[in-house]
C-alpha cells in the first residue's frame, strides 16, 4: 500500500497540515504536496477511471506528463476538470472529485467495457455503427458520449481573473533544471536580457532527486548556489509556476503561469497567460520517462520509475511497501537504490537486457538486492491495485518462472527528450540509436525572421543524458543564444564527473514474443486506452502512415498529446511494419504543451471588457428612454424605446405610426462619414462607386453602390459633394472601417499616383435623422435655417445652423418620409436631440430604433446590405441598374459582373413577397418546388432575405431573391417552414408603400 | 506570429497589428480583358513552398499598405517595402537570389 514515511520529503513541511476532500472523504496532506502525493500519502492509489474500457488507473507519473490522474478541481464557480493530480498543489480545503466513472470510482457501471474489450478493438466506433443509420444519432452517439469522455465541462461562470501580460526578452528559457540554471548563468553573465521559467513550483528540476554532483557540490545545494547568482544579476529574471506552452513563428512564445491557483484569493489572477517575444528561446525542458508494455501495465501502483523515487525523495511518501523494478536501462536501478535507502523492500529488479553489469547495477548487487538480468514481466496480476508480479525470461512467450508479491511496480523504458517546443515552430528531429529516443537536430532549428536558429535546446531536452554532459550543452546553448543577440560571454561552465553506463536497449514490449493474450492486456496510451494489439491491428488495417494510425487507435490524443505513449507507440508500429523507427517518423507535435485553460485564453477579455463597446454621441439620451438595446458590430443602438409599452413589438408599431403619421427622430450616428478629397477624388470615386460621382454637382447628393472586384455588392449609401475636390461618403453603419480600408488599398496599391485623401470621421459627427410629414415643421421650429422645398430640395444639403448649432442638413430618405439628416459636431449632438424633441412636443414625435428603420425602409423597397446581399449577389440581382453606370468604361467589379455566371438570365432577382393570408413569413424561408434533386431535398427556387409585419399595411411583407423573379409577377410560391407548415406568397413589386414617393417629395 | 518591419514606420510590427492581404504585383485586368487574363487576375494565386512576396497592411498601426518578401517554409523574412512599386527593388532580389538561386516566382527569378 502507498503511504507515508515517517521522514523525508525535500518539499513538504510537516509542521503545517491542509485538509483537503477526495470525492466527499476528508483527506489531511502537508504544506507542499501535490494532490497526488497526498492521496498516495492515504494509501489512495485508484484516482480515476480510463477513458474506454473504464480500468481502475492510479498515477503514473510525477509531473506534467501525467495520464491518468485527471481530477476535477474545486467546484461551481471554481471548478476545473482535468487538472492533473501530479502537478495541482494541495491547499487547504482544495475539494477533489476523480472522473469518468459512475455511479462511485470504486464500483463503476462503465467498467463492463473492459470485459468486452475484444469487441471493443481500435476504429470500433467507425466499424460497429454504421447500421441502421438512424441509430447513430438517437441510440449510439448519446451513449457513446455519456460513458467516454475525461472531465465534465464546467457549468458555472468563472469566478477567477485571468490576464495576459506582454513581455520582450533577449533570452528566453524555458525550464529550470540545472540545464535551464546553468543556460541561464552563461546568458546572464554575457549580459542578455534573460527571462527563465520553471513549470514546477520548485527550481533545480531532478538532478537533487537522481543524486547528480555538480561543482563538488550536491546537485541541491548547487541549485541553491546557482540561484543567489542568478539573483544577482538585474538582468534575469525568473519565474516558478510557469509553463512553457507554445513556441511560434519570429520567436514568440506562449507562457501561462500559475498565479494564484494554490492559493486561491481575490486580489491576484488565478492564471497570467504570458505572450513573450524572445530573439532566442532556449529549451531547457529536460526528458520524460518511458513506460514498458508488459500485460497489466496499467493496474494502479504501476508507476514510471522516476516518479516512484520523486514521490519518495519529494514528498516522503512511497508508492509500496514492496517494489519490482523493471528496466531496460540503467536509470531504472536509482529507483531501485533510492527505495531501499528509505527502507524499503525491492524484492527485484529485472532488467530486460541480456547482461546487466553497469555500475549502477553493481551498486544494486553491493545493497544485496536481486538483479535479474534478461527478465521481464510476464504480468502484473491484482484487482485494482498491484498484487503480484509473474516473471519470466525477456526472451520468449512469457512462460512464468516465478511469482514475487509486491504492491508497486518501477517501469523505465528510458528516456524521451521533451521535443515538443523545438518542434511547434518548425525544429526537426533525428533519432538516435545509441541513445534510443528522438532528439532534436541542431542543424534544423526553427528560423527567425532573419532566417538565424532562434531555438536552441539544452541539456536532456538535446537528448544529454549524462550529468556531465547536460551542463556542457546548457553552458554552450547559454554562450550561444546570448551571442546570437550581440552579448558575448567568456565564463566557464559547471563541471561533473564522467559517468561510466551501460547503453539502453530498444525494448519496448515484453517478452520478447509475447501471445496475444499478453500483448492484448498491454498498455501504450494509458489515457486513451490503446493496446500493444491495437496498434498492430492499425498496421494490418492498413493504417501505415503514424499520423493515420494515431486517428484510427487514438494513441497520443486528448491531454497526453504522445508525452507518455508517442514513442512506444510508433515503436510499436514501426516493429508490426517492419520499418526502422526513423522511417515511420513522429506525429506532429502542437501547442499547447499541456492544456490551457480557457480562462487564461480569454484573460481579461470576459464579460464587459470582452469587447469595446462603442457609444453614440446619444447613447445616455437613449439610456433615458429605457430602450431595447442590440449590438451592432461594436455599437449599442436602440432596436426599439420600450418606454412605458407593453412589448418591443408595441414599441415598434408606435414608433412606425407616430413617423408616418407625425414625426420620428433617428440615431444615425453610427452612419460611415468618410471624406474623400482631392483633386483625383472624382476619377477615384468613379471607380469606387457603380454609378457617376465625379458629374454629381456640389451641392446635392446621390446614392451610390460599391462592388468588390468579384462584382458583388458589398456597400452603399448617400454620397455628397462638398466643394470642388471634396466629396463625403456616407457607408452602411458596419461598412465604415472596412470601406476605409478598401478605399486605403485601392489608393496605395492600384493608383498610388491619384491625388486622394480619405478621412474617417464617423466618429467626429453625430447624426440625427428627422423624418415623417411634421419634420420640416419641427426644424423649422428651431430657427436659423430655411428647409423649404425650394431652398434644400431632395438629395441636397446644406450648412448652416438649428437652435443655433452649427449643422450640415442632407435631404434623404431611408424611411419614404420627408426627412432630413443633420450631422452636427459629436459634442452638440446632445444639444440638438433635446432641441428637437422640445421643439416638437413629446405627443407629436417619436424616437425611433433600428426596428422601425428596417421595417419603414422594407416598406419602402430599399434594400439592407447584409440582408438582401450575402457577398454573392450583384445589384443587377436587386433591379437596381438605375444605380449601375453605362457611361463609365471602368469601375470596380464591372468586368466581373460581365462574367457569364453573372450574366446568366436565370439568376435570383429581388421581388416582394406577399403571403396570402397576411401572415409574416418566416425569416431565410425557402420557396420549395415539387421537384427533388439526387439527394431526396426539395429543389428551392427562392429565399426570404428580409420579413416584417407592417404596421403601415397591417399585414406581413417580405423581401425575397426569386428565380427570374420579375418576371414572374403574380405566382405563389410556397415556403415550408421547419414545422413543415407551409407559407404561400405571392410575387409582387418589392415597394409596398408609396411606389410615386409623393410622401418624401413635399 | 510573424513579425514584419513596416516599412513606413520602420518598426518591427507583430502579425496582430497587420492585416494580410494575399499575393503581391498583381496587374489589374479591367473591362475588355479576356476571360482567361481575367481569371488569372481574379483567381489564380501563386502558392510557393518558398520565396513569396506579399501584400500586407499595417492595420493598427500608420494603416499603410507594404509588401513582403519571405520564404512560406522557413518564415524568413527576406525584406519588406512600399507597396507603391510594380516589382520588388532589385537590390532585394539580388539578395534572395544570392540566398536562395532557384527562385522563381511569377515573372521574377
Amino acid at each position: 500500500m502507498s503511504h507515508r514515511l515517517p521522514t523525508g520529503g525535500r518539499f513538504i513541511d510537516r509542521e503545517n497540515e491542509l485538509r483537503f476532500t477526495f470525492n466527499g472523504t476528508h483527506m489531511r496532506g502537508f504544506e507542499g504536496d501535490t494532490l497526488a502525493s497526498a492521496l498516495l500519502g492515504k494509501d489512495q492509489m485508484m484516482m480515476g477511471r480510463s477513458f474506454k474500457y473504464h480500468r481502475p488507473r492510479g498515477v503514473v507519473t510525477s509531473g506534467s506528463d501525467e495520464p491518468n490522474a485527471l481530477m476535477g478541481v474545486g467546484r461551481k464557480k471554481r471548478f476545473e476538470p482535468n487538472a492533473r493530480a501530479t502537478v495541482t498543489t494541495l491547499f487547504d480545503r482544495l475539494e477533489a472529485t476523480s472522473q469518468n466513472h459512475w455511479p462511485s470510482l470504486k464500483h463503476d457501471v462503465g467498467a463492463i467495457n473492459a470485459r468486452l474489450a475484444r469487441f471493443l478493438p481500435a476504429g470500433f466506433y467507425y466499424k460497429t455503427f454504421l447500421w441502421p443509420r438512424s441509430f447513430w444519432k438517437h441510440i449510439y452517439e448519446p451513449v457513446i458520449r455519456k460513458s467516454a469522455g475525461l472531465g465534465k465541462p464546467p457549468k458555472h461562470r468563472d469566478a477567477d481573473r485571468y490576464e495576459h501580460f506582454y513581455a520582450h526578452v533577449d533570452v528566453l528559457i524555458i525550464g529550470a533544471g540545472i540545464a535551464g540554471l546553468t543556460a541561464a548563468l552563461a546568458a546572464g553573465a554575457s549580459g542578455a536580457d534573460v527571462l527563465l521559467v520553471e513549470q514546477d513550483a520548485h527550481w533545480g528540476g531532478r538532478a537533487p532527486v537522481d543524486g547528480a554532483e555538480i561543482d563538488g557540490l550536491d546537485a541541491q545545494t548547487w541549485v541553491a548556489q546557482a540561484l543567489k547568482r542568478l539573483d544577482a544579476m538585474p538582468n534575469v529574471k525568473k519565474r516558478v509556476r510557469t509553463i512553457g506552452a507554445g513556441v511560434y513563428d519570429h520567436g514568440y512564445a506562449l507562457l501561462n503561469e500559475r498565479v494564484s491557483e494554490h492559493d486561491p484569493r481575490d486580489d491576484a489572477p488565478r492564471q497570467r497567460l504570458w505572450k513573450v517575444r524572445a530573439r532566442q528561446i532556449i529549451t531547457a525542458t529536460g526528458a520524460i520517462e518511458r513506460p514498458l508494455a508488459f500485460a497489466g501495465n496499467d493496474l494502479p501502483g504501476v508507476m514510471l520509475a522516476s516518479a516512484v523515487r520523486d514521490f519518495v525523495v519529494n514528498y516522503g511518501v512511497a508508492p509500496g511497501k514492496a517494489t519490482a523494478v523493471v528496466t531496460n536501462n540503467d536509470d531504472g536501478y536509482r529507483t531501485a537504490l533510492t527505495l531501499h535507502e528509505a527502507g524499503l523492500s525491492v524484492p527485484v529488479i529485472l532488467d530486460a537486457r541480456a547482461t546487466a553489469d553497469g555500475p549502477l547495477a553493481e551498486a544494486a548487487r553491493a545493497a544485496g538486492l536481486r538483479v535479474l538480468a534478461g527478465h521481464a514481466i510476464s504480468k502484473v496480476v491484482g484487482k485494482g491495485r498491484v498484487e503480484a508480479v509473474h516473471v519470466c525470461a525477456h526472451s520468449g512467450t512469457g512462460d512464468t518462472t516465478e511469482t514475487i508479491e509486491v504492491d508497486c511496480v518501477a517501469m523505465s523504458g528510458g528516456w524521451s527528450p521533451v521535443v515538443h517546443l523545438w518542434s511547434h515552430a518548425g525544429g526537426k528531429l533525428r533519432w538516435s540509436d545509441r541513445s534510443v529516443h528522438f532528439a532534436p537536430e541542431p542543424s534544423r532549428a526553427p528560423k527567425g525572421a532573419k532566417g538565424e536558429d532562434f531555438v536552441v535546446t539544452a541539456g536532456a531536452a538535446s537528448g544529454m543524458m549524462l550529468t556531465k554532459e547536460v551542463l556542457e550543452d546548457a553552458h554552450g546553448a547559454g554562450l550561444v543564444a546570448a551571442g546570437a543577440v550581440g552579448k558575448i560571454g567568456a565564463t566557464e561552465g559547471p563541471i561533473a564527473a564522467q559517468e561510466d553506463t551501460q547503453p539502453i536497449e530498444p525494448i519496448w514490449r515484453m517478452p520478447d514474443q509475447a501471445p496475444y493474450a499478453l500483448r492484448s492486456k498491454a498498455f501504450l496510451d494509458f489515457q486513451n486506452d490503446v493496446k500493444v494489439t491495437d496498434v498492430e491491428l492499425a498496421a494490418r488495417e492498413g493504417f501505415e502512415s503514424v499520423e493515420h494510425a494515431k486517428r484510427y487507435t487514438t494513441l497520443g490524443m486528448a491531454t497526453d498529446q504522445g508525452k507518455l505513449s508517442n514513442i512506444n507507440g510508433l515503436a510499436v508500429l514501426s516493429g508490426a511494419l517492419g520499418k526502422a523507427i526513423p522511417d515511420v517518423g513522429t506525429t506532429t507535435f502542437r501547442p499547447p504543451f499541456t492544456p490551457l485553460t480557457m480562462g487564461a485564453i480569454g484573460g481579461e477579455a470576459a464579460g464587459e471588457l470582452f469587447q469595446p463597446v462603442r457609444k453614440t454621441p446619444l447613447y445616455d439620451a437613449h439610456m433615458e428612454r429605457n430602450p431595447h438595446m442590440e449590438p451592432v458590430g461594436q455599437w449599442r443602438r436602440p432596436y426599439c424605446y420600450l418606454g412605458d409599452h407593453a412589448s418591443a413589438e408595441d414599441a415598434v408599431i408606435h414608433e412606425i405610426n407616430t413617423t408616418r403619421r407625425s414625426v420620428g427622430v433617428l440615431d444615425a450616428s453610427t452612419l460611415g462619414k468618410l471624406i474623400v478629397k482631392g483633386p483625383d477624388t472624382g476619377r477615384f470615386l468613379d471607380m469606387l462607386y457603380t454609378n457617376m460621382m465625379s458629374t454629381l454637382p456640389v451641392g446635392k447628393c446621390r446614392y451610390g453602390l460599391m462592388c468588390s472586384e468579384n462584382g458583388f455588392l458589398m456597400d452603399d449609401g448617400v454620397v455628397a459633394r462638398i466643394d470642388e475636390d471634396t466629396w463625403l461618403c456616407h457607408t452602411t453603419s458596419g461598412g465604415a472601417d472596412s470601406i476605409h480600408a478598401h478605399m486605403e488599398e485601392w489608393l496605395q496599391t492600384e493608383w498610388w499616383d491619384w491625388k486622394v485623401w480619405v478621412a474617417n470621421v464617423t466618429e467626429q459627427y453625430g447624426q440625427i435623422g428627422v423624418a415623417g410629414p411634421k419634420a420640416r415643421a419641427v426644424l423649422e421650429n428651431l430657427g436659423g435655417m430655411d428647409l423649404s422645398a425650394d431652398a434644400l430640395g431632395f438629395m441636397q444639403w446644406k450648412d448652416g445652423t438649428l437652435a443655433g448649432i452649427p449643422v450640415r442638413v442632407f435631404r434623404i430618405s431611408f424611411s419614404g418620409e420627408l426627412s432630413f439628416e443633420i450631422a452636427v459636431k459629436a459634442g452638440q449632438t446632445r444639444a440638438l436631440w433635446d432641441a428637437i424633441f422640445n421643439a416638437a412636443g413629446e405627443n407629436a414625435i417619436t424616437p425611433y430604433g433600428t426596428e422601425a428603420l428596417h421595417v419603414m425602409r422594407a416598406e419602402k423597397g430599399f434594400i439592407m446590405i447584409g440582408d438582401e446581399t450575402d457577398g454573392t449577389v450583384i445589384p443587377q440581382d436587386l433591379g437596381l441598374h438605375w444605380a449601375i453606370s453605362k457611361k463609365k468604361e471602368d469601375f470596380i467589379g464591372k468586368r466581373a459582373q460581365e462574367r457569364s455566371h453573372m450574366t446568366d438570365k436565370n439568376r435570383w432577382k429581388l421581388v416582394g413577397l406577399e403571403t396570402l393570408d397576411a401572415s409574416v413569413l418566416p425569416e431565410g424561408a425557402y420557396a420549395a418546388t415539387e421537384d427533388v434533386n439526387a439527394n431526396g431535398q426539395k429543389v428551392v427556387e427562392g429565399r426570404v432575405t428580409s420579413t416584417y409585419f407592417s404596421p403601415t399595411l397591417r399585414r406581413g411583407i417580405a423581401m425575397g431573391l426569386v428565380l427570374n423573379g420579375p418576371d414572374r409577377m403574380g405566382e405563389v410560391l410556397r415556403f415550408p417552414d421547419v414545422t413543415g407548415d407551409v407559407f404561400e406568397a405571392k410575387i409582387v413589386s418589392p415597394v409596398f408603400h408609396d411606389p410615386d414617393g409623393e410622401a418624401q417629395n413635399v | 506570429m510573424l513579425t514584419l518591419k513596416c516599412p513606413y514606420c520602420g518598426i518591427d510590427a507583430d502579425e496582430t497589428e497587420l492585416h494580410a492581404g494575399g499575393e503581391a504585383h498583381l496587374t489589374r485586368y479591367g473591362p475588355g480583358s479576356g476571360d482567361a487574363e481575367f481569371e488569372g487576375y481574379l483567381f489564380k494565386r501563386e502558392n510557393p513552398k518558398g520565396v513569396h512576396f506579399e501584400r500586407w497592411r499595417h492595420a493598427s498601426g500608420c494603416g499603410k499598405w507594404f509588401h513582403a518578401a519571405r520564404c512560406t517554409v522557413t518564415l524568413e523574412v527576406f525584406g519588406t517595402y512600399p507597396a507603391q512599386v510594380t516589382e520588388p527593388p532589385s537590390e532585394l532580389l539580388d539578395v534572395i537570389r544570392a540566398e536562395r538561386p532557384d527562385f522563381a516566382w511569377g515573372h521574377f527569378s
